[in-house]
This record gives structure tokens, sequence and C-alpha cells, in this order.
């Protein structure tokens, strides 16, 4: 019975390497190709730009609490949130998720490490240097003889505001050369994940048996080859443009503006797919654990994840609905914008069923779950109402989006992200994140994320543009701009806790053993860490709970699968 | 579930339910526009931006109930399912899916897709593909870094920063339709009690309009973003009635000519205007100044403010403006000229005489 189905656990007994200095340990921190260390690095850099990013955004906030603030210059602003958007989106969300993704992927595919370990861990390194090489900018931007600036054209870009006639010295370049070289280490791991996902699982794992987080970073993964090359190309024309003479995009020689804004969003609107994929899989990972029952309709979760990955290939130019597009290419985005909708609502429903008659116990990750999941549904219905296109011509490049696209980053991206701390942070440490520090957190961060981002569609309906570094007062905007500035303070609070707990838990947090949450995938048959080589005996699966099946031996998952 | 059902069968009847829904909500909107300062998408006052509003509020109901009922169950689920205090801590029954509940959560959904995508498709097309009668009003926006040029060329003049058309009587359309270019990078024009919003993208014509029913004063801004003073990229329509109309296009034809008499004062600015680099990006019709790069001056003093809308357009600020735009608007593209006190009053004085 149990043992053609359960891993071995326990670790063999290594001498530990004692009295090791420090510039030895950082020197096998650099140095490292294990999965478990890259994956803790992307981690530990992507906090390091979350805070960078949020400082970002509370200079913005703390400007528009009031109109006509004088608390930084328009182009201080300008930079703030080219940087903010930036620095969120590719070196926080993706490499938080890159970090999750490739510590757990093969922990729970039941293998040693990833399929190439060097490749991982340049990925990891290409990406790092390409977070340092954008805030190098703020030294270099202008040029070193010059005060040094940060780029200022908005985190898509959009041409020709990046042409050297209204892009001057280097910031541009900074941001283009940035999103080129963290590109290659994003492709060089989605490459990665992929050739792990499909070849190195363990036995008996035939596809149908995978967690549902394999499957989901296997489309994520797939997923990245085709969104990240149309950024790449953009970006090498744009340096084309500017250093070469080139006119893709340079209007002023015949180029097309709206060519680049097609590249920028062919990339653009699949990314956000490739972010919120891993956020599903954490929750499809966690609902399951806390409500005490297997995920409701694996199947159609695994279908609904892989029409996602299709569909959300054909939604870009909801972006551009207000650019001028004849009114059937409109419709036409329309239609596939509201289709991808669909799998989209099938998750929300089978989360729901696998809630639905379970045991549901309200530990700090299944409360930001159950997070995940409002804020999600209202993200997702704000988004309806902007691919109806001509709601959309009303709504577009106002607060209103700026609220949604939060709404879907923050109250469902960053929430899943926070639930899978609070739940992988046991396996990764040994130690458990402290469950009151974890409850301000999330009441903190709650109460924050609606008084800011609730409040934030009403001055978009009220007919405030985003990226304004001021506003004219008389316009109904300053109550609502004010409680959004406010909610921010919550924010900084809650992320406050959130540092001071994960600092704090490290060194005194309670042991957490192999399986704090008596769960079922094979990451918590190995010890917590787990040893570098992670399983001292391959293990075979029979069933997607290959821990269900061992501590229910006579009720196996495998028969009924 | 309901929702759905409901939905596609109301398919036939939506004009009907949209009109009612329509009537509710335009009197809270209404009342709560009436200030002439509302930007509010809920407040249209134009036949586009109310095929909008139409659209906007169906929408808003759909996901409103799909938000309520799918919300309700999420919340249901949450408290019922919780483990109790008391718990025989025995798994529960583990269930692995249902093919009619999957059936029935799919279909559903697209149902309501495709009544949205039908709806949504139909107002693009009455928008987007609206004809253009005969009468219309043509005026041409070129978007500027950081600010509006309005050519009227029925009529043969070019102004800035302040679109004038005629109100339009709804038994009697009175259209204006705008083509919108830019002169340097992405712009977009919106006024969103009169239309959503039509992006200016240079090498790349659009085109939009509107029909505003009422007279008065609608305001907007550039929605995007184009530079360092995107925020103060703001936008006056003013809808006149048609003999206000004719005034103000009367008025702008005229041009006052180099050889207009002026206050010894006024004449020495003129002097100061035309030999100092302004004549290089300013037109003042009739005169030798005829740049292209600024906005046109010929009719100055009938624009109530300045520099796209940012301050009143007296002769103080006019002063101030004229002495250093960077002191007001940090990054516009206008350079100090460094003129002595002398000068600048000078200048002002010639400027305030561009009725």
């Amino acid at each position: 019975m149990a043992s053609d189905s359960v891993p071995i656990s326990g670790a063999i007994g290594l001498p530990k390497e004692a009295g090791s200095t420090w510039s030895e340990t950082l020197h096998e921190w650099v140095i490292t190709v294990d999965h478990k260390k890259l994956g803790l690095m992307y981690i530990g850099s992507a906090l390091l730009f979350l805070v960078i990013g949020g400082i970002e955004a509370a200079i913005m906030r703390i400007q528009l609490a009031v109109p006509h603030a004088h608390f930084v210059s328009p182009e201080v602003f300008n930079r703030m949130f080219t940087m903010h958007g930036t620095t969120m989106i590719f070196f926080v969300a993706m490499t938080v998720l890159f970090g999750f993704g490739i510590y757990l992927v093969p922990l729970m595919i039941g293998t040693r490490d990833m399929a190439f370990p060097r490749l991982n861990a340049w990925g990891f390194w290409m990406s790092f240097f390409g977070g340092l090489l954008l805030y190098f900018s703020f030294i270099g931007g202008d040029g070193l003889y010059g005060a040094g600036s940060a780029p200022d054209v908005g985190w898509w870009a959009y041409a020709p505001l990046t042409s050297t006639a209204f892009s001057k010295g280097h910031s541009t370049d900074y941001w283009t050369i940035a999103l080129l070289v963290a590109g290659f280490g994003t492709v060089a791991t989605g490459v990665n994940l992929v050739t792990t996902i499909i070849t190195m699982r363990c036995p008996g794992m035939t596809p149908g048996k995978m967690p549902l987080l394999a499957w989901m970073y296997l489309v994520m993964a797939g997923m990245l080859l085709f969104t990240i090359t149309p950024l790449t190309a953009a970006q090498l024309m744009l340096m084309v443009d500017r250093y070469l003479g080139g006119h893709f995009f340079d209007t002023q020689a015949g180029g097309s503006a709206v060519i680049w804004m097609h590249f920028f969003w062919i990339f653009g609107h699949p990314e956000v797919y490739v972010l919120i994929i891993p956020a599903f899989a954490f929750i499809s990972e966690i609902v399951p654990v806390f409500s005490r029952k297997p995920i409701f309709g694996y199947p159609i979760m695994v279908a609904a994840t892989v029409a996602i990955g299709f569909v959300s290939m054909s939604v870009w130019a909801h972006h551009m609905f207000t650019v001028g597009m004849a009114s059937y290419s409109n419709a036409f985005f329309v239609l596939t914008t509201m289709v991808v909708g669909i799998p989209t609502g099938i998750k929300i429903f089978n989360w729901l069923g696998t809630m639905w008659g379970g045991k549901i116990r309200y530990a700090v990750p299944m409360m930001f779950a159950l997070g995940f999941l409002f804020q999600f549904l209202g993200a997702g219905l704000t988004g309806i109402m902007l691919g109806a296109a001509p709601f959309d011509w009303q709504l577009s490049g106002s607060y209103f989006v700026v609220a949604h696209f939060h709404y879907v980053i923050v109250g469902g991206i960053l929430f899943s992200v926070f639930g899978a701390f609070y739940y992988w942070y046991p396996k990764m440490t040994g130690r458990m994140l402290n469950e009151t520090l974890g409850k301000w957190h999330f009441w903190l961060f709650l109460i924050g994320f609606h008084l800011t981002f609730d409040t934030m569609h009403i001055p978009g309906i009220l007919g405030m543009p985003r990226r304004i570094y001021t506003y004219e007062p008389g316009r109904g905007w300053e109550l609502w701009n004010l409680i959004v500035s406010i909610g921010a303070i919550f924010q900084t609070v809650a992320i406050l806790c959130f540092v001071v707990n994960l600092i704090w838990s490290y060194f005194r947090g309670r042991p957490a053993g192999n399986d704090p949450w008596d769960a079922w995938t094979l990451e918590w048959a190995v010890p917590s860490p787990p040893p570098a080589y992670n399983f001292a005996v391959i293990p075979e699966v029979r069933s997607r709970r290959p821990l269900w099946d061992a501590k229910h031996p006579e009720d196996p998952d495998w028969k009924y699968e | 579930m309901r929702v759905a059902c409901g939905s596609s069968m109301k398919l036939r009847h939506l004009p009907q339910l949209a009109g009612a829904w329509l009537s509710i909500a335009r009197c809270f909107a209404q009342s709560a526009a009436r200030n002439s300062t509302s930007t509010s998408i809920f407040a249209p006052d134009s036949t586009p931006a109310d095929a909008v509003f139409g659209l906007s509020i169906f929408v808003l109901v759909v996901t409103g109930v799909i938000f309520a009922i799918v919300f309700g169950l999420l919340l249901y689920a949450a408290i019922k399912f919780r483990r109790r205090a008391n718990d025989d801590r025995r798994e529960p029954l583990q269930i692995y899916g249902s093919d009619q509940l999957e059936l029935a959560w799919t279909v559903i959904p697209v149902l309501i897709v495709i009544v949205l995508f039908m709806t949504s498709a139909r107002v693009i097309h009455s928008v987007q593909d609206a004809r253009r009668p005969p009468q219309s009003m043509e005026v041409t926006v070129i978007g500027h870094q950081f600010w509006w040029e309005y050519r009227y060329p029925q009529y043969g003049f070019v102004t800035a920063n302040e679109l004038h058309v005629p109100v339009s009587n709804p038994a009697h359309p009175m259209p204006t339709f705008l083509e919108l270019r830019s002169a340097d990078t992405d712009h977009s024009f919106w006024l969103p009690r009169l239309a959503g919003k039509t992006d200016l993208i240079p090498n790349h014509p659009n085109s939009t309009w509107i029909d505003p029913h009422e007279t008065g004063l609608y305001l907007g801004q550039c929605a995007q973003y184009c530079g360092t003073q995107h925020a103060k990229m703001l936008l006056r329509a003013y809808v006149d009635s048609p003999a206000d109309f004719d005034r103000w296009v009367r008025a702008q034809q005229q041009a006052p000519g180099d050889d207009t008499p002026l206050s010894p004062e006024a004449a020495e600015g003129r002097r100061v205007f035309n030999n100092t680099a302004c004549i290089n990006c300013h037109a003042i019709a009739g005169t030798a100044a005829d740049g292209r790069f600024g906005p046109d001056l010929t009719h100055l003093m009938s624009r109530e403010t300045i520099a796209s809308g940012i301050s009143l357009n007296t002769g103080e600020t006019l002063r101030r403006w004229v002495q250093n735009p960077a002191a007001i608007k940090p990054g516009a593209l206008m350079p100090a000229m460094n003129l002595t006190d002398k000068e600048l009053d000078e200048v002002t004085a010639y400027l305030l005489t561009l009725h």
C-alpha cells in the first residue's frame, strides 16, 4: 500500500559544515544552481523591489492627496509612475512568481532540481541585473555628467515619446535595456519551467496527476515564450530607432506610433495572465487544503487554464479601443475579451465548489485566499466593463482603469502571493510565520486595499485621467483622492507587519515540521527546509494527492481518479 | 444563474429595458451634473456620450447582478462551511467535481457574453459609423505638447485651447465632426460629458464627433500621457447658441493687420514681439507673425484662459507667463525670452489689444 505511493521523508544525515564565514556563505549563494536557493533569491529580490516600488507609490499618493500640491515636481512624478509600473510588473510580480515557481515546481513534481540548473541561475541573474540597471538610471540616466534621471515615458513607453526628439539623454535607454536583459532571463526561465514540467515528473505522475500548480506554471511558462518575444523585438527596434537612425516608431519620418502599441500590448495583455495564472496556482493549492477537499473539477480547471493561455493571446487590442481602430476591429476585440472571462469565471466557480461542503480552516493563508476570491471577482467584473469598447472609450486612460488593474494585481495577485508566503514559508525556512502578526497584516492590508482601490474607481468615472501629477479642484475629485491616499497609509503599515513577521519568524517562529498544514502534495513529504537534493529516494505517485493516499490508505484517491 | 437566463430572454426587449434603466439613471446623473465644472461620464449631454452611458448602465446592471450572486455564494460558503469549534476532526466528504455543474457554469457565462458582445457591437456601430449629415460642422484638432490647436476649415481661421461649437438641437441635429491629429506625441481628446475619448496620434488621423444638447462650458483634459505637462493640458469646449456661435465666428475671421492703430506702448510691444523670436512660434493673422509651433494669438483676448486652461487670461497672468512660462508650467516648451520689465509691459499691452 503506502510503500509504492509514499515518498520517503527524512534527510540523509550529512554533517553540517560548521563555521562558514559570511563570505563563504555569500559565495555559496552567488554560485548556487539549486532551485530552492534561486527561488529564495528571486523572492528576496522581489521583496526588495516591492519596498522600492511601494515608496514610489507613496510619493505619488502624497502628491495627489490634495489638488495643486507641490510635494514633487512634474518631472519627478512622471519618473515615479514610470518606475513604479515597470518595477512592480517586471521586478516584483514576475520575480516573486518565478521565485515560488522555481522553488515549488521541482518539489511538487517529485524531482531534485530544474531541468537546466545553470540556465536557472543565469535567468535569475539576468533578471536581477535588469532591475539593477533600471535603477542605475537614477545615476546615469541623463548621461553621466548630468544629474541623472530615471525613465519618465510611462511603463508602456508609447512612441513617439520615446524617440530621441522627445526623450533626450539616456533614461529611455536604461528602460529599454533593463527590460531587454530581464526579458532574456525570463525567456530562459520559461524554457526551463516548460522542460522541467514536461520531462522531470516523478514516476506515476502522468499529466492528469500533476498538481494544478504545475499545470498552471506550465501554461504560464509556455505563454512567456510567446509574449516576451514581441516585447524584446520592440525594444530592439526602439534601440535601432534611437541609435542607428531607424524609423520604426519615428512618426516624424513616416514611422508608426500605433505599431508600437500593438507590439507592446501583444506582450502586455498575455503578461497579465502570465501574472495571474501563478496566482490561480497558489489559490488552487491553498483553497483545497484549508477546505479539506480536493480541488473541484480538476480536468476543467486544467482546460480553463489552457483556454486562458490561448484566448489571452487574442485580446491585446482592448488596450487600444481609443486609438481609432475600425468598428469591426473594436467589435472583434470586445468578443475575445469577453470570451476570456468565461474560463476565468469557471475557475471562480470551481474554487467555490471546492469550499462547498468542506470544513474551512481560517489560517492566514486561507484568509488571503478568500480575500483573493472576492477581490478577483470584482476585478474580473470591472474588466468586463472595460471590455465593452464604448464604455472603455470613457474609462480607458482614467483612474477607473488604474483602479481596475490594481484590483487585479494587488487584490488578486498580491493577496495570493501573501497567501503563498504564509502557506509555504514554513516549508522554505522550517518555521511558521507568526499567526497574530499575520492577522494584523491581513486586516490592515484588506482595509487599506479597499480604502484605496475601491475609492479609486470613482474619480475615474468623474473624468480624472491617470498619469497626471496634479489636478484641478472643483471637479469632485478631492475627497476621493484623499481617501485613496489615506488607504495607502494602512497598506504601508500592513507591509511593515509582513516584513517584521518574515524576519522575526525566521529566528523565533514556531518550528514547522514537515507538514504543518496536513497537506497532500509532495513538497510536504520532505523536511522543512528541504535538503539540497529534495528527495532521498525519488517518490512514486498514483494520484494527484499522494500524501492523502499515504494518510488514508483505506480510502486513497487513485481509486476514484 | 438566474441572471443569465434573464439576460438572454431580455435580448429582444433590450431597447425598452435599457430605456427604462436609462431614465432612472439619468435622473441621478443630471441632478448631480448641473454645475458646469463636472466632468462625470454619467452626466452625458451629447449623442455619443449618451449612447455610451446607456450601454454603461446596462453593463453595470449585468455585472452588478453577477457580482451580487457570486459574492453571496462565496460568502455563504465561507461562513456555512467553516470548521466549527466542536468539529469531530474527520475529513469532509471528498467530492471531485460535477459535470452538470461545470456545464451550467460554462453555458450561462457564454450566454451572458453573447448578450454583452451584441449590445456593445451595436453601440460601437452607432457611434463609430454614424452618418455625417451635410450641414455638420468640421473642426481639426491638433494636439501639441501641451496645448490644443483648433482649425475651422469651413471658416478659414485657427484658434487655440478653447473650442467653440454650436449647440445641436436633437430635432435638427447639428453635429460637429472633429478630425484629430497630433503635431508631436500621442494625446487623447476627452470631454467626458460629450463623447468618449479618441487618441491624437502623429501620422494617424482619427476622428470623433459631438452634438451637445445644451449651451455652456464643457471641461475635460488630455487623457494620454504626452510628457511633462500632460496634467495641465486642459480642454475647454464652449457650446454656443447658433447666434452666439455666428458672432464668435465672425469675430475670429477678422484680422488686425500690421498697421492697426495702437497706443504708443502697445505699438512698441508689437515691435518687440515682431523683433523677438515670438513670431517664429506664434501667428497673428495679418502680421508678419506666422509661426505655428505655439498657439495662434490673433484673437488671444477672446479667450478666457491661457496656457491650455490653467489660469485666467488677464494682463497680469499674461505678463507673468511671457516673463517665464516655466514658473507657471514647468516643462512647457515656450522659453523665457529674458525681456526687460519695460519690454514685458509693452508686449503685454500689445497682447491685450488682440481681441
